[in-house]
Protein backbone atom coordinates (compact mmCIF):
# COMPACT_ATOMS: atom_id res chain seq x y z
CA UNK A 1 0.00 0.00 0.00
CA UNK A 2 1.30 3.39 -0.99
CA UNK A 3 -0.12 5.24 1.99
CA UNK A 4 -0.21 3.15 5.15
CA UNK A 5 -2.54 3.85 8.05
CA UNK A 6 0.50 4.86 10.04
CA UNK A 7 1.44 7.55 7.54
CA UNK A 8 -2.09 8.91 7.44
CA UNK A 9 -2.24 8.90 11.22
CA UNK A 10 1.02 10.79 11.56
CA UNK A 11 -0.05 13.26 8.88
CA UNK A 12 -3.29 13.94 10.76
CA UNK A 13 -1.57 14.27 14.12
CA UNK A 14 1.23 16.57 13.02
CA UNK A 15 -1.24 18.34 10.71
CA UNK A 16 -3.37 19.23 13.69
CA UNK A 17 -0.39 20.51 15.67
CA UNK A 18 0.93 22.58 12.76
CA UNK A 19 -2.67 23.60 12.16
CA UNK A 20 -2.53 25.59 15.39
CA UNK A 21 0.33 27.65 13.93
CA UNK A 22 -1.75 28.08 10.77
CA UNK A 23 -4.61 29.31 12.95
CA UNK A 24 -2.20 31.72 14.58
CA UNK A 25 -1.29 33.08 11.14
CA UNK A 26 -4.97 33.16 10.23
CA UNK A 27 -5.39 35.68 13.04
CA UNK A 28 -2.32 37.79 12.34
CA UNK A 29 -2.07 37.51 8.55
CA UNK A 30 -5.68 37.12 7.41
CA UNK A 31 -7.70 38.84 10.10
CA UNK A 32 -5.37 41.58 11.31
CA UNK A 33 -3.68 41.97 7.93
CA UNK A 34 -0.32 42.13 9.69
CA UNK A 35 2.84 40.32 8.59
CA UNK A 36 4.11 38.70 11.77
CA UNK A 37 7.41 36.95 11.10
CA UNK A 38 8.12 36.11 14.73
CA UNK A 39 6.37 32.76 14.25
CA UNK A 40 9.60 30.74 13.86
CA UNK A 41 11.10 31.95 17.12
CA UNK A 42 7.82 31.90 18.98
CA UNK A 43 7.24 28.27 17.99
CA UNK A 44 10.68 27.25 19.22
CA UNK A 45 10.08 29.25 22.38
CA UNK A 46 6.90 27.27 23.03
CA UNK A 47 8.79 24.05 22.48
CA UNK A 48 11.74 25.03 24.68
CA UNK A 49 9.60 26.30 27.54
CA UNK A 50 7.36 23.24 27.19
CA UNK A 51 10.31 20.85 27.33
CA UNK A 52 11.81 22.64 30.32
CA UNK A 53 8.59 22.65 32.34
CA UNK A 54 7.80 19.06 31.34
CA UNK A 55 11.17 18.02 32.75
CA UNK A 56 11.05 20.10 35.91
CA UNK A 57 7.32 20.37 36.52
CA UNK A 58 4.32 18.77 34.90
CA UNK A 59 3.49 18.29 31.20
CA UNK A 60 0.06 19.95 31.56
CA UNK A 61 1.65 22.88 33.35
CA UNK A 62 4.16 22.95 30.46
CA UNK A 63 1.33 23.50 27.97
CA UNK A 64 0.09 26.54 29.87
CA UNK A 65 3.62 27.85 30.40
CA UNK A 66 4.23 27.65 26.63
CA UNK A 67 1.00 29.49 25.90
CA UNK A 68 2.04 32.21 28.35
CA UNK A 69 5.48 32.46 26.73
CA UNK A 70 3.86 32.73 23.29
CA UNK A 71 1.48 35.42 24.48
CA UNK A 72 4.41 37.38 25.88
CA UNK A 73 6.27 37.09 22.59
CA UNK A 74 3.18 38.26 20.68
CA UNK A 75 2.75 41.10 23.14
CA UNK A 76 6.29 42.36 22.53
CA UNK A 77 5.84 42.15 18.74
CA UNK A 78 2.53 44.00 19.11
CA UNK A 79 3.92 46.77 21.31
CA UNK A 80 6.82 47.29 18.88
CA UNK A 81 4.35 47.64 16.01
CA UNK A 82 1.84 49.90 17.69
CA UNK A 83 3.38 51.99 20.46
CA UNK A 84 6.79 52.28 18.82
CA UNK A 85 5.53 52.26 15.22
CA UNK A 86 8.07 49.69 14.01
CA UNK A 87 6.97 48.27 10.66
CA UNK A 88 5.20 44.98 11.19
CA UNK A 89 7.63 42.87 9.16
CA UNK A 90 10.60 44.46 10.92
CA UNK A 91 9.02 44.04 14.37
CA UNK A 92 8.58 40.33 13.70
CA UNK A 93 12.15 39.93 12.48
CA UNK A 94 13.54 41.78 15.51
CA UNK A 95 11.59 39.62 17.94
CA UNK A 96 12.49 36.50 15.99
CA UNK A 97 16.19 37.32 16.17
CA UNK A 98 16.04 38.10 19.87
CA UNK A 99 14.13 34.93 20.58
CA UNK A 100 16.96 32.80 19.23
CA UNK A 101 19.12 33.75 22.21
CA UNK A 102 16.17 33.56 24.58
CA UNK A 103 15.38 30.05 23.34
CA UNK A 104 19.00 28.96 23.80
CA UNK A 105 18.94 30.39 27.32
CA UNK A 106 15.70 28.58 28.14
CA UNK A 107 17.35 25.32 27.06
CA UNK A 108 20.36 26.05 29.26
CA UNK A 109 22.54 27.14 26.28
CA UNK A 110 22.31 23.74 24.66
CA UNK A 111 21.10 23.43 21.09
CA UNK A 112 18.65 20.65 22.04
CA UNK A 113 17.15 18.89 25.03
CA UNK A 114 15.47 15.51 25.10
CA UNK A 115 12.53 14.68 27.36
CA UNK A 116 12.60 10.91 26.93
CA UNK A 117 11.48 8.97 29.96
CA UNK A 118 9.34 11.77 31.38
CA UNK A 119 5.56 11.67 31.07
CA UNK A 120 4.04 13.97 28.43
CA UNK A 121 0.44 15.04 27.89
CA UNK A 122 0.28 12.34 25.24
CA UNK A 123 1.60 9.56 27.49
CA UNK A 124 -0.65 10.64 30.37
CA UNK A 125 -3.68 10.66 28.05
CA UNK A 126 -2.70 7.31 26.55
CA UNK A 127 -2.46 5.83 30.04
CA UNK A 128 -6.15 6.46 30.65
CA UNK A 129 -7.07 3.14 29.05
CA UNK A 130 -5.37 -0.11 28.08
CA UNK A 131 -7.55 -0.90 25.08
CA UNK A 132 -5.72 -1.60 21.83
CA UNK A 133 -7.73 1.01 19.95
CA UNK A 134 -7.02 3.65 22.57
CA UNK A 135 -3.31 2.83 22.60
CA UNK A 136 -3.21 3.32 18.86
CA UNK A 137 -5.37 6.43 18.40
CA UNK A 138 -5.28 8.31 21.71
CA UNK A 139 -2.89 11.01 20.50
CA UNK A 140 -5.04 11.77 17.47
CA UNK A 141 -8.19 11.87 19.62
CA UNK A 142 -6.53 14.23 22.08
CA UNK A 143 -5.39 16.54 19.29
CA UNK A 144 -8.79 16.43 17.57
CA UNK A 145 -10.54 17.33 20.82
CA UNK A 146 -8.08 20.12 21.49
CA UNK A 147 -8.35 21.51 17.94
CA UNK A 148 -12.16 21.34 18.05
CA UNK A 149 -12.18 23.13 21.39
CA UNK A 150 -9.84 25.84 20.12
CA UNK A 151 -11.84 26.35 16.93
CA UNK A 152 -15.05 26.70 18.93
CA UNK A 153 -13.48 29.11 21.40
CA UNK A 154 -11.98 31.19 18.57
CA UNK A 155 -15.30 31.18 16.72
CA UNK A 156 -17.08 32.39 19.83
CA UNK A 157 -14.41 35.00 20.49
CA UNK A 158 -14.41 36.42 16.95
CA UNK A 159 -18.13 37.06 17.29
CA UNK A 160 -17.79 39.03 20.52
CA UNK A 161 -17.49 42.79 20.57
CA UNK A 162 -13.73 42.51 21.14
CA UNK A 163 -13.37 39.90 18.38
CA UNK A 164 -15.42 42.00 15.95
CA UNK A 165 -13.25 45.01 16.74
CA UNK A 166 -10.10 43.00 16.02
CA UNK A 167 -11.55 41.86 12.68
CA UNK A 168 -12.57 45.40 11.77
CA UNK A 169 -9.06 46.64 12.60
CA UNK A 170 -7.64 44.45 9.84
CA UNK A 171 -10.47 45.22 7.46
CA UNK A 172 -10.90 48.99 7.57
CA UNK A 173 -8.75 51.14 9.81
CA UNK A 174 -10.49 54.51 9.14
CA UNK A 175 -13.77 52.92 10.13
CA UNK A 176 -12.24 51.58 13.30
CA UNK A 177 -10.88 54.94 14.35
CA UNK A 178 -14.27 56.52 13.67
CA UNK A 179 -15.90 53.89 15.85
CA UNK A 180 -14.02 54.60 19.07
CA UNK A 181 -11.89 51.49 18.81
CA UNK A 182 -8.18 51.78 19.56
CA UNK A 183 -6.56 49.96 16.62
CA UNK A 184 -3.23 49.64 18.45
CA UNK A 185 -4.84 47.83 21.34
CA UNK A 186 -6.66 45.49 18.95
CA UNK A 187 -3.42 44.61 17.13
CA UNK A 188 -1.70 43.84 20.43
CA UNK A 189 -4.57 41.64 21.64
CA UNK A 190 -4.69 39.85 18.28
CA UNK A 191 -0.96 39.20 18.25
CA UNK A 192 -1.09 37.93 21.84
CA UNK A 193 -3.71 35.37 20.84
CA UNK A 194 -1.72 34.49 17.75
CA UNK A 195 1.47 34.10 19.81
CA UNK A 196 -0.35 31.98 22.38
CA UNK A 197 -1.51 29.58 19.66
CA UNK A 198 2.01 29.30 18.23
CA UNK A 199 3.45 28.69 21.71
CA UNK A 200 0.85 25.98 22.32
CA UNK A 201 1.75 24.29 19.03
CA UNK A 202 5.44 24.41 20.00
CA UNK A 203 4.74 22.84 23.36
CA UNK A 204 2.70 20.04 21.78
CA UNK A 205 5.26 19.25 19.09
CA UNK A 206 8.00 19.14 21.76
CA UNK A 207 6.02 16.66 23.84
CA UNK A 208 5.00 14.75 20.72
CA UNK A 209 8.61 14.33 19.52
CA UNK A 210 9.95 14.19 23.09
CA UNK A 211 12.62 16.73 22.31
CA UNK A 212 13.27 20.39 21.72
CA UNK A 213 15.74 21.75 19.19
CA UNK A 214 16.89 25.31 18.60
CA UNK A 215 16.31 24.99 14.85
CA UNK A 216 12.89 23.43 15.18
CA UNK A 217 11.05 26.55 14.13
CA UNK A 218 13.13 27.46 11.10
CA UNK A 219 10.83 27.89 8.13
CA UNK A 220 7.73 27.38 10.29
CA UNK A 221 6.16 30.57 9.00
CA UNK A 222 6.36 29.27 5.42
CA UNK A 223 4.86 25.92 6.38
CA UNK A 224 2.03 27.57 8.29
CA UNK A 225 1.44 29.99 5.45
CA UNK A 226 1.28 27.09 3.01
CA UNK A 227 -1.30 25.36 5.22
CA UNK A 228 -3.28 28.58 5.58
CA UNK A 229 -3.34 29.21 1.84
CA UNK A 230 -4.26 25.62 0.98
CA UNK A 231 -7.01 25.79 3.59
CA UNK A 232 -8.34 29.10 2.34
CA UNK A 233 -8.91 27.73 -1.14
CA UNK A 234 -11.79 25.79 0.47
CA UNK A 235 -13.35 28.74 2.24
CA UNK A 236 -12.65 31.60 -0.17
CA UNK A 237 -16.26 32.30 -0.91
CA UNK A 238 -17.66 31.46 2.49
CA UNK A 239 -18.61 34.08 5.03
CA UNK A 240 -18.96 31.58 7.83
CA UNK A 241 -16.18 32.06 10.34
CA UNK A 242 -16.50 28.53 11.71
CA UNK A 243 -15.87 27.01 8.28
CA UNK A 244 -12.98 29.39 7.69
CA UNK A 245 -11.33 28.23 10.92
CA UNK A 246 -11.92 24.54 10.19
CA UNK A 247 -10.60 24.90 6.66
CA UNK A 248 -7.32 26.23 8.03
CA UNK A 249 -6.88 22.99 9.98
CA UNK A 250 -7.86 20.94 6.94
CA UNK A 251 -5.28 22.83 4.91
CA UNK A 252 -2.63 21.98 7.45
CA UNK A 253 -3.49 18.29 7.41
CA UNK A 254 -3.51 18.27 3.60
CA UNK A 255 -0.10 19.89 3.67
CA UNK A 256 1.19 17.08 5.88
CA UNK A 257 -0.25 14.58 3.40
CA UNK A 258 1.64 16.21 0.59
CA UNK A 259 4.79 15.99 2.69
CA UNK A 260 4.07 12.32 3.47
CA UNK A 261 3.68 11.67 -0.25
CA UNK A 262 7.02 13.37 -0.84
CA UNK A 263 8.48 11.08 1.82
CA UNK A 264 7.08 8.02 0.09
CA UNK A 265 8.54 9.24 -3.18
CA UNK A 266 11.93 9.23 -1.45
CA UNK A 267 12.41 12.99 -1.55
CA UNK A 268 15.36 13.53 0.81
CA UNK A 269 14.52 15.19 4.14
CA UNK A 270 16.97 17.97 3.34
CA UNK A 271 14.77 19.02 0.42
CA UNK A 272 11.64 19.51 2.53
CA UNK A 273 12.03 23.24 2.98
CA UNK A 274 12.30 23.59 -0.79
CA UNK A 275 9.18 21.48 -1.20
CA UNK A 276 7.31 23.72 1.29
CA UNK A 277 8.49 26.84 -0.48
CA UNK A 278 7.35 25.41 -3.81
CA UNK A 279 3.95 24.47 -2.41
CA UNK A 280 3.42 28.01 -1.07
CA UNK A 281 4.51 29.60 -4.31
CA UNK A 282 2.30 27.31 -6.40
CA UNK A 283 -0.69 27.71 -4.08
CA UNK A 284 -0.48 31.51 -4.25
CA UNK A 285 0.31 31.64 -7.94
CA UNK A 286 -2.27 29.08 -9.07
CA UNK A 287 -5.33 31.36 -9.37
CA UNK A 288 -3.32 33.96 -11.31
CA UNK A 289 -1.84 31.26 -13.51
CA UNK A 290 -5.32 29.97 -14.27
CA UNK A 291 -6.46 33.50 -15.17
CA UNK A 292 -3.49 33.97 -17.49
CA UNK A 293 -4.15 30.63 -19.18
CA UNK A 294 -7.81 31.45 -19.72
CA UNK A 295 -6.91 34.82 -21.29
CA UNK A 296 -4.48 33.01 -23.54
CA UNK A 297 -7.12 30.49 -24.53
CA UNK A 298 -9.65 33.23 -25.27
CA UNK A 299 -7.08 35.06 -27.35
CA UNK A 300 -6.16 32.07 -29.50
CA UNK A 301 -9.85 31.22 -29.97
CA UNK A 302 -10.47 34.80 -31.08
CA UNK A 303 -7.52 34.68 -33.46
CA UNK A 304 -8.76 31.43 -34.97
CA UNK A 305 -12.24 32.87 -35.44
CA UNK A 306 -10.78 35.93 -37.12
CA UNK A 307 -8.66 33.78 -39.44
CA UNK A 308 -11.75 31.81 -40.37
CA UNK A 309 -13.71 34.97 -41.17
CA UNK A 310 -10.86 36.17 -43.34
CA UNK A 311 -10.71 32.79 -45.10
CA UNK A 312 -14.33 33.24 -46.16
CA UNK B 1 -21.63 72.93 22.28
CA UNK B 2 -18.35 72.85 20.40
CA UNK B 3 -15.84 75.62 20.98
CA UNK B 4 -12.78 75.94 18.77
CA UNK B 5 -10.40 78.53 20.10
CA UNK B 6 -7.53 79.81 17.96
CA UNK B 7 -6.59 76.45 16.50
CA UNK B 8 -3.53 76.46 14.24
CA UNK B 9 -1.85 73.64 12.39
CA UNK B 10 1.17 73.75 10.08
CA UNK B 11 2.08 70.66 8.11
CA UNK B 12 5.73 69.90 7.28
CA UNK B 13 7.07 72.90 9.23
CA UNK B 14 10.52 74.10 8.27
CA UNK B 15 10.51 72.44 4.84
CA UNK B 16 9.73 73.71 1.36
CA UNK B 17 6.39 71.94 1.66
CA UNK B 18 5.43 73.95 4.73
CA UNK B 19 1.70 74.51 4.69
CA UNK B 20 -0.28 76.48 7.22
CA UNK B 21 -3.50 74.50 6.98
CA UNK B 22 -5.28 76.13 9.90
CA UNK B 23 -4.58 79.69 10.94
CA UNK B 24 -6.07 80.68 14.31
CA UNK B 25 -9.49 79.27 13.56
CA UNK B 26 -12.19 80.22 16.04
CA UNK B 27 -15.67 78.73 15.90
CA UNK B 28 -18.51 78.13 18.31
CA UNK B 29 -21.21 75.66 17.38
CA UNK B 30 -24.30 75.66 19.59
CA UNK B 31 -26.36 72.57 20.28
CA UNK B 32 -28.52 71.75 17.29
CA UNK B 33 -26.58 73.99 14.91
CA UNK B 34 -26.28 72.61 11.40
CA UNK B 35 -23.49 74.48 9.65
CA UNK B 36 -22.29 73.97 6.10
CA UNK B 37 -18.70 74.78 5.14
CA UNK B 38 -17.57 75.87 1.68
CA UNK B 39 -14.14 76.85 0.45
CA UNK B 40 -11.62 76.26 -2.31
CA UNK B 41 -9.38 73.23 -2.40
CA UNK B 42 -6.76 73.49 0.31
CA UNK B 43 -8.74 76.02 2.30
CA UNK B 44 -8.49 73.84 5.41
CA UNK B 45 -11.98 72.33 5.55
CA UNK B 46 -10.88 68.73 5.92
CA UNK B 47 -8.01 69.76 8.19
CA UNK B 48 -10.55 71.44 10.45
CA UNK B 49 -12.48 68.17 10.58
CA UNK B 50 -9.27 66.31 11.32
CA UNK B 51 -8.59 68.67 14.22
CA UNK B 52 -12.09 68.20 15.64
CA UNK B 53 -12.00 64.42 15.21
CA UNK B 54 -8.48 64.20 16.65
CA UNK B 55 -6.59 62.83 13.64
CA UNK B 56 -3.77 65.11 14.80
CA UNK B 57 -3.18 67.51 17.67
CA UNK B 58 -3.18 71.22 16.86
CA UNK B 59 0.02 73.28 17.18
CA UNK B 60 -1.83 75.98 19.06
CA UNK B 61 -5.25 76.60 20.54
CA UNK B 62 -7.78 74.37 22.19
CA UNK B 63 -10.99 72.48 21.56
CA UNK B 64 -13.87 72.12 23.97
CA UNK B 65 -16.91 69.90 23.58
CA UNK B 66 -19.76 70.36 26.05
CA UNK B 67 -17.44 72.10 28.48
CA UNK B 68 -14.85 69.35 28.35
CA UNK B 69 -11.37 70.11 27.03
CA UNK B 70 -10.72 67.59 24.25
CA UNK B 71 -7.62 69.17 22.70
CA UNK B 72 -5.42 66.21 23.60
CA UNK B 73 -8.02 63.47 23.86
CA UNK B 74 -6.99 60.66 21.53
CA UNK B 75 -8.91 60.05 18.33
CA UNK B 76 -10.49 56.74 19.29
CA UNK B 77 -11.64 58.16 22.62
CA UNK B 78 -13.18 61.19 20.94
CA UNK B 79 -15.07 59.12 18.42
CA UNK B 80 -17.30 57.92 21.25
CA UNK B 81 -19.18 61.18 20.86
CA UNK B 82 -18.09 62.41 17.42
CA UNK B 83 -19.67 60.79 14.38
CA UNK B 84 -17.78 61.10 11.12
CA UNK B 85 -18.52 60.40 7.46
CA UNK B 86 -15.87 60.51 4.76
CA UNK B 87 -16.20 61.36 1.09
CA UNK B 88 -15.06 57.86 0.15
CA UNK B 89 -18.03 55.57 0.87
CA UNK B 90 -15.63 52.63 1.24
CA UNK B 91 -13.87 54.13 4.25
CA UNK B 92 -16.66 54.02 6.79
CA UNK B 93 -17.40 50.30 6.80
CA UNK B 94 -15.50 47.01 6.98
CA UNK B 95 -16.08 45.24 3.62
CA UNK B 96 -15.43 41.66 4.69
CA UNK B 97 -17.74 41.80 7.65
CA UNK B 98 -21.50 41.50 7.51
CA UNK B 99 -23.92 44.43 7.83
CA UNK B 100 -24.90 43.11 11.23
CA UNK B 101 -21.29 42.90 12.42
CA UNK B 102 -20.54 46.42 11.20
CA UNK B 103 -23.53 47.76 13.10
CA UNK B 104 -22.48 45.86 16.20
CA UNK B 105 -19.10 47.60 16.14
CA UNK B 106 -20.72 51.03 15.88
CA UNK B 107 -23.07 50.07 18.66
CA UNK B 108 -20.05 49.56 20.93
CA UNK B 109 -20.10 53.26 21.64
CA UNK B 110 -23.32 53.00 23.60
CA UNK B 111 -22.63 49.74 25.21
CA UNK B 112 -20.83 50.85 28.31
CA UNK B 113 -23.09 48.41 30.12
CA UNK B 114 -22.10 45.39 28.00
CA UNK B 115 -18.73 43.73 28.39
CA UNK B 116 -16.18 43.29 25.62
CA UNK B 117 -16.97 39.61 25.32
CA UNK B 118 -20.71 40.05 24.82
CA UNK B 119 -22.02 38.93 21.45
CA UNK B 120 -24.78 40.23 19.19
CA UNK B 121 -27.99 39.32 21.01
CA UNK B 122 -31.42 38.74 19.53
CA UNK B 123 -32.47 42.09 20.95
CA UNK B 124 -29.54 43.88 19.26
CA UNK B 125 -30.46 42.15 16.02
CA UNK B 126 -34.05 43.32 16.25
CA UNK B 127 -32.85 46.84 16.96
CA UNK B 128 -30.45 46.76 13.97
CA UNK B 129 -33.29 45.51 11.75
CA UNK B 130 -35.53 48.30 12.84
CA UNK B 131 -32.81 50.90 12.24
CA UNK B 132 -31.92 49.48 8.80
CA UNK B 133 -35.57 49.52 7.78
CA UNK B 134 -35.58 53.28 8.36
CA UNK B 135 -33.04 53.67 5.54
CA UNK B 136 -35.62 52.29 3.09
CA UNK B 137 -33.01 50.38 1.10
CA UNK B 138 -34.05 46.84 1.94
CA UNK B 139 -30.82 46.29 3.89
CA UNK B 140 -32.76 44.83 6.83
CA UNK B 141 -33.17 41.62 4.82
CA UNK B 142 -29.47 41.39 4.01
CA UNK B 143 -28.00 41.61 7.47
CA UNK B 144 -25.83 38.52 6.98
CA UNK B 145 -24.33 39.83 3.73
CA UNK B 146 -20.79 41.20 3.68
CA UNK B 147 -20.80 44.98 3.33
CA UNK B 148 -18.42 44.70 0.36
CA UNK B 149 -21.37 43.55 -1.74
CA UNK B 150 -23.30 46.79 -1.22
CA UNK B 151 -23.23 49.77 -3.56
CA UNK B 152 -21.45 53.00 -2.60
CA UNK B 153 -24.74 54.68 -1.75
CA UNK B 154 -25.87 51.81 0.43
CA UNK B 155 -22.52 51.77 2.18
CA UNK B 156 -22.68 55.51 2.81
CA UNK B 157 -26.23 55.18 4.18
CA UNK B 158 -25.01 52.38 6.43
CA UNK B 159 -22.09 54.53 7.59
CA UNK B 160 -24.52 57.33 8.36
CA UNK B 161 -26.61 54.93 10.40
CA UNK B 162 -23.50 53.67 12.21
CA UNK B 163 -22.37 57.21 12.99
CA UNK B 164 -25.75 58.23 14.39
CA UNK B 165 -27.12 55.03 15.89
CA UNK B 166 -25.84 56.30 19.19
CA UNK B 167 -26.62 60.01 18.97
CA UNK B 168 -23.24 61.77 18.69
CA UNK B 169 -22.57 65.14 20.29
CA UNK B 170 -21.40 66.32 16.91
CA UNK B 171 -21.59 64.87 13.41
CA UNK B 172 -18.89 65.66 10.84
CA UNK B 173 -19.88 65.18 7.20
CA UNK B 174 -16.94 65.57 4.83
CA UNK B 175 -18.60 65.84 1.39
CA UNK B 176 -20.24 62.54 2.14
CA UNK B 177 -22.42 62.57 -0.98
CA UNK B 178 -19.81 63.85 -3.45
CA UNK B 179 -18.72 60.42 -4.66
CA UNK B 180 -22.26 59.12 -5.20
CA UNK B 181 -24.36 59.28 -8.34
CA UNK B 182 -26.89 62.16 -8.32
CA UNK B 183 -29.98 60.09 -7.46
CA UNK B 184 -28.23 58.24 -4.64
CA UNK B 185 -26.69 61.48 -3.40
CA UNK B 186 -30.16 62.99 -3.04
CA UNK B 187 -31.34 59.93 -1.16
CA UNK B 188 -28.39 59.92 1.25
CA UNK B 189 -28.77 63.67 1.75
CA UNK B 190 -32.48 63.29 2.54
CA UNK B 191 -31.61 60.61 5.07
CA UNK B 192 -28.99 62.89 6.57
CA UNK B 193 -31.44 65.78 6.87
CA UNK B 194 -34.06 63.56 8.45
CA UNK B 195 -31.74 61.94 10.98
CA UNK B 196 -30.09 65.22 11.93
CA UNK B 197 -33.46 66.96 12.37
CA UNK B 198 -35.10 64.08 14.27
CA UNK B 199 -32.27 63.70 16.75
CA UNK B 200 -31.42 67.37 16.92
CA UNK B 201 -27.77 66.57 16.14
CA UNK B 202 -25.16 69.31 16.02
CA UNK B 203 -23.67 68.98 12.57
CA UNK B 204 -20.83 70.32 10.42
CA UNK B 205 -20.93 69.55 6.72
CA UNK B 206 -18.37 70.26 4.03
CA UNK B 207 -19.93 70.71 0.61
CA UNK B 208 -18.89 71.86 -2.82
CA UNK B 209 -22.40 72.69 -3.81
CA UNK B 210 -23.12 76.39 -3.18
CA UNK B 211 -26.89 75.95 -3.31
CA UNK B 212 -26.64 73.15 -0.80
CA UNK B 213 -24.45 75.33 1.38
CA UNK B 214 -27.21 77.92 1.63
CA UNK B 215 -30.23 75.63 1.67
CA UNK B 216 -29.12 73.04 4.17
CA UNK B 217 -28.89 73.70 7.87
CA UNK B 218 -28.95 76.94 9.73
CA UNK B 219 -25.54 78.44 9.17
CA UNK B 220 -22.94 78.77 6.41
CA UNK B 221 -19.20 79.09 6.91
CA UNK B 222 -16.65 79.91 4.26
CA UNK B 223 -12.99 79.02 4.62
CA UNK B 224 -9.94 80.33 2.84
CA UNK B 225 -6.23 79.84 3.50
CA UNK B 226 -6.83 78.16 6.84
CA UNK B 227 -9.20 80.79 8.18
CA UNK B 228 -12.95 81.12 8.46
CA UNK B 229 -13.50 84.21 6.32
CA UNK B 230 -17.23 84.34 6.40
CA UNK B 231 -19.89 83.13 8.82
CA UNK B 232 -23.55 83.79 8.14
CA UNK B 233 -26.79 82.62 9.73
CA UNK B 234 -30.34 83.68 10.48
CA UNK B 235 -32.09 86.45 8.55
CA UNK B 236 -29.04 87.53 6.59
CA UNK B 237 -28.48 83.96 5.34
CA UNK B 238 -32.08 83.51 4.27
CA UNK B 239 -31.79 86.52 1.98
CA UNK B 240 -28.61 85.29 0.28
CA UNK B 241 -28.18 83.73 -3.11
CA UNK B 242 -25.18 81.95 -4.58
CA UNK B 243 -23.87 85.08 -6.29
CA UNK B 244 -23.91 86.96 -2.99
CA UNK B 245 -21.87 84.16 -1.48
CA UNK B 246 -19.30 84.29 -4.29
CA UNK B 247 -19.10 88.04 -3.98
CA UNK B 248 -18.54 87.82 -0.26
CA UNK B 249 -15.80 85.33 -0.91
CA UNK B 250 -14.00 87.63 -3.33
CA UNK B 251 -14.33 90.47 -0.85
CA UNK B 252 -12.93 88.53 2.09
CA UNK B 253 -10.14 86.69 0.38
CA UNK B 254 -9.18 89.28 -2.21
CA UNK B 255 -9.39 86.69 -4.97
CA UNK B 256 -12.01 85.05 -7.13
CA UNK B 257 -13.26 81.63 -6.24
CA UNK B 258 -10.92 79.14 -7.82
CA UNK B 259 -12.82 75.92 -7.65
CA UNK B 260 -14.29 74.51 -10.84
CA UNK B 261 -16.45 72.07 -9.01
CA UNK B 262 -18.11 74.80 -7.02
CA UNK B 263 -18.59 77.04 -10.03
CA UNK B 264 -20.04 74.14 -11.98
CA UNK B 265 -22.37 73.20 -9.19
CA UNK B 266 -23.71 76.76 -9.05
CA UNK B 267 -24.70 76.52 -12.69
CA UNK B 268 -26.43 73.17 -12.54
CA UNK B 269 -28.16 74.31 -9.36
CA UNK B 270 -28.94 70.87 -8.06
Amino acid sequence: MFLTAGIIQTALETGLIYGLVALSLFISFTILNVCDLSTDGCYTLGCAVGALVTLSGHPVLAVFASIAAGVLSGFITGILQTTFRVQSILAGIIVNTGLYTVNLAVMGFKSNIAIFGTPTVFSLWKGLSDGAFWQEWSALILLLLLAALLVLVLHFFLGTRLGLSIRATGDSSPMVRASSINPGFMIVVGLCISGGLTGLAGSLIGQYNKMSDINLGTGMVTIALASLIIGQTFSNRSIHMLWKLVSVLIGSMLYRFIISLALRLNVPTEAFKLVSALIVAVAIAAPQLRALLSIQRKRSAELRARAQRKGK
Amino acid sequence: MLTIDHISKTFHPGTVNEKRALDHVCLTLHDGDFATIVGSNGAGKSTLFGAIAGSFYPDEGFLELDGQDITFVREHNRSKYIGRLFQDPLMGTAPHMTIEENLAIAYLRASAHTSFISRISARDRAFFREQLALLGMGLEDRMKNPVGLLSGGQRQALTLLMATMVTPKILLLDEHTAALDPATAVKVLDLTKRIVAERHITCLMVTHNMNQALELGSRTLMMDAGRIVFDVSGEERRGMCVDDLLERFAASSGAAFNNDRILLSTETGE
